[in-house]
């Protein structure tokens, strides 16, 4: 039987057969933007409003900072045991239009070498883990080349 | 220095030795408890109250740790509070208990976090749980606590050009400090080379960057000031100020559990992003005091990168400019303003319930000129600042 790709946080991003993009949520009332996505209140302090509407994040953005993970993390990530760890890079991205910055795993092969603060770097569909039934989708960055088509 | 109606009396302090120990944190508790009520020359009947600094590692004991130091300690029939505040739990057991002595409800009230901490990272308790950001920032993204400290090294020296060598040099510091405190966990000298020789954990930061997870224990015996006079002590250390704020919207700072920093879209003249600054604000309004007044300060050393961060947000020298002030050598002990005399988490590792009230009790050995080795010179005032998980920080001013 065949494995279906399964978003592990359902919501958060867009799925197959559409332009990747992170989904957060937009204040009905006073405009405030969520990621993770909030759909029963507004956070501002000066917004009591419950009306939040799905809003698809800017696609690009700017390192903010990144690192890697040398060692396995604990449960509940994933990872085989009887694996050799391989570190991965996390990446803290800045979206102009929102002001705010969005962690992700850099998408795999992008090492620390290939990263610096400020490097304009793209959302794009990843894969977390797999397990007999799913492949559990999530969202990665992944630098900007120069090859990369320009769209906003 | 202003008079005393808002001031509370540290009549006693006391602490378990932080390490791996192998045992339960109600044990470290009560040790510590004992050496404070001793300290203070109280036996324990006589406390009005007691105010325990929960742990969530440890079951239902640890989430009414109150409640369960007062069980062990012998019922006697004392008011009874239980707080948590990730890393700033011990600072709320504080205020908590200063709280109800400024209101008159209690004399005399014991303060005790005590926590059994696992090897390794720390990780969120067990459970499927994907609305808790402390879940999910583990699940979808792996991103242990040292990753946030790296994230935030790796930014340190792409704006203001700090080195991982300076980085290494807080540790040497701490270490240093450290090895003439007995009841750090490590207490040996460490060299830049060591720092350098450590493997990276999360880069740019290696493992003597990073503070460890620790069993330990620390307790106050807090009092009014009539009844510190009562008791023959006319001069004692007392507390002036506990800063317990909350962080202001829009925070811009990406911060432990969040996958996200909040929007400032919306937000047409958006604050800076200030929570650690505005935890010490608080308490030098509070205090009546600013970093002029200071002889020391006991900051949160999570990572070496992130002491240099608090000499800035404790207004000991300007954005950017920790890693000045530490290579010139102020925050060194003999300096102009020693920070983390006690070695610091560097030196201890983290036992999260009790750190907060080990900065105190170390304000307080400080204060009275009782440090030993690591004695500050002529201490008369001193901060505390830590910073934890969901919007917690504190600080604590004592004076003497």
């Amino acid at each position: 039987m065949p494995r279906t790709r399964t978003p592990l946080v359902p919501g958060w991003f867009t799925t197959e057969g559409e332009e990747f993009r992170l989904l957060g949520t937009r204040c009905r009332v006073c405009g405030s933007v969520f990621f993770p996505r909030e759909d029963s209140f507004c956070r501002s302090p000066d917004c009591a409003s419950t009306e939040l509407d799905e809003a698809p994040l800017s696609r690009r953005g700017r390192v903010w900072s990144y690192t890697d993970g040398r060692y396995r993390p604990p449960a509940p990530y994933v990872s085989d045991p009887d694996a050799e760890w391989q570190p991965y890079t996390l990446i803290a991205v800045e979206l102009a239009a929102e002001r705010m910055v969005v962690l992700g795993q850099g998408a795999p092969g992008v090492t620390l070498a290939d990263l610096a603060v400020g490097m304009e770097v793209e959302a794009v569909p990843g894969v977390l883990s797999e397990d007999a039934e799913h492949i559990w989708t999530t969202w990665n960055w992944r630098p900007v080349t120069s090859g990369s088509e320009e769209r906003s | 220095m202003t008079g005393d109606g808002r001031d509370v009396a540290v009549l006693g302090a006391g602490m378990h030795p932080w390490g791996k120990w192998g045992r339960g944190f109600v044990e470290y508790g009560m040790v510590a408890a004992r050496a404070a009520l001793a300290d203070a020359g109280l036996d324990w009947p006589a406390i009005g109250s007691v105010v325990g600094a929960n742990t969530v590692r440890s079951g239902y004991p640890g989430q009414v740790a109150g409640a369960t130091f007062a069980r062990a300690l012998g019922w006697q029939g004392a008011r009874v509070t239980s707080v948590y505040a990730a890393c700033a739990s011990g600072a709320q057991a504080i205020n908590t208990a200063r709280t109800q002595i400024l209101a008159g409800l209690a004399d005399t009230v014991l303060v005790i976090g005590a926590d059994a901490a696992p090897k390794g990272f720390f990780a969120p308790v067990g459970g499927d749980r994907p609305d808790d950001p402390d879940w999910l920032r583990f699940r979808l993204l792996g991103a242990t606590n040292p990753a946030y400290f790296a994230l935030w090294a790796r930014r340190r020296m792409a704006v203001y050009g700090d080195t991982p060598e300076q980085f290494a040099r807080v540790k040497v510091k701490n270490a240093a400090a450290g090895a003439a405190n007995p009841y750090a966990r490590y207490r040996t000298a460490v060299t830049a080379e060591d720092v350098a020789a450590s493997p990276v954990v999360a880069d740019p930061l290696r493992l003597l960057d990073i503070c460890a997870t620790s069993d330990g224990a620390a307790a106050l015996v807090l009092s009014s000031m009539d009844f510190a006079r009562r008791q023959g002590v006319p001069r004692p250390v007392r507390i002036r100020a506990v800063s317990t704020v909350t962080p202001r919207y829009p925070r811009t700072a990406l911060d432990l559990p969040d996958i996200a920093t909040d929007s400032a879209a919306a937000s047409l003249d958006p604050e800076p992003d200030t929570f650690r600054a505005a935890i010490a604000r608080a308490a030098y309004e509070e205090a009546g005091l600013g970093p002029e007044d200071l002889s020391l300060a006991e900051v949160y050393d999570l990572s070496t990168s992130l002491e240099l961060e608090w000499y800035e947000d404790l207004g000991l020298c300007g954005a950017g400019e920790g890693a000045k002030l530490l290579c010139e050598g102020a925050t060194t002990l003999g300096g102009r303003l020693p920070v983390n005399p006690s070695g610091g988490l560097a030196s201890f590792g983290e036992a999260v319930p009790a750190q907060a009230i080990a900065q105190v009790c170390e304000l307080t050995w400080q204060l009275r000129g009782l440090a030993g080795e690591r004695q500050v010179a002529g201490a008369r005032a001193g901060i505390t600042a830590n910073q934890g998980l969901f919007g917690h920080g504190s600080s604590v001013i004592a004076v003497r």
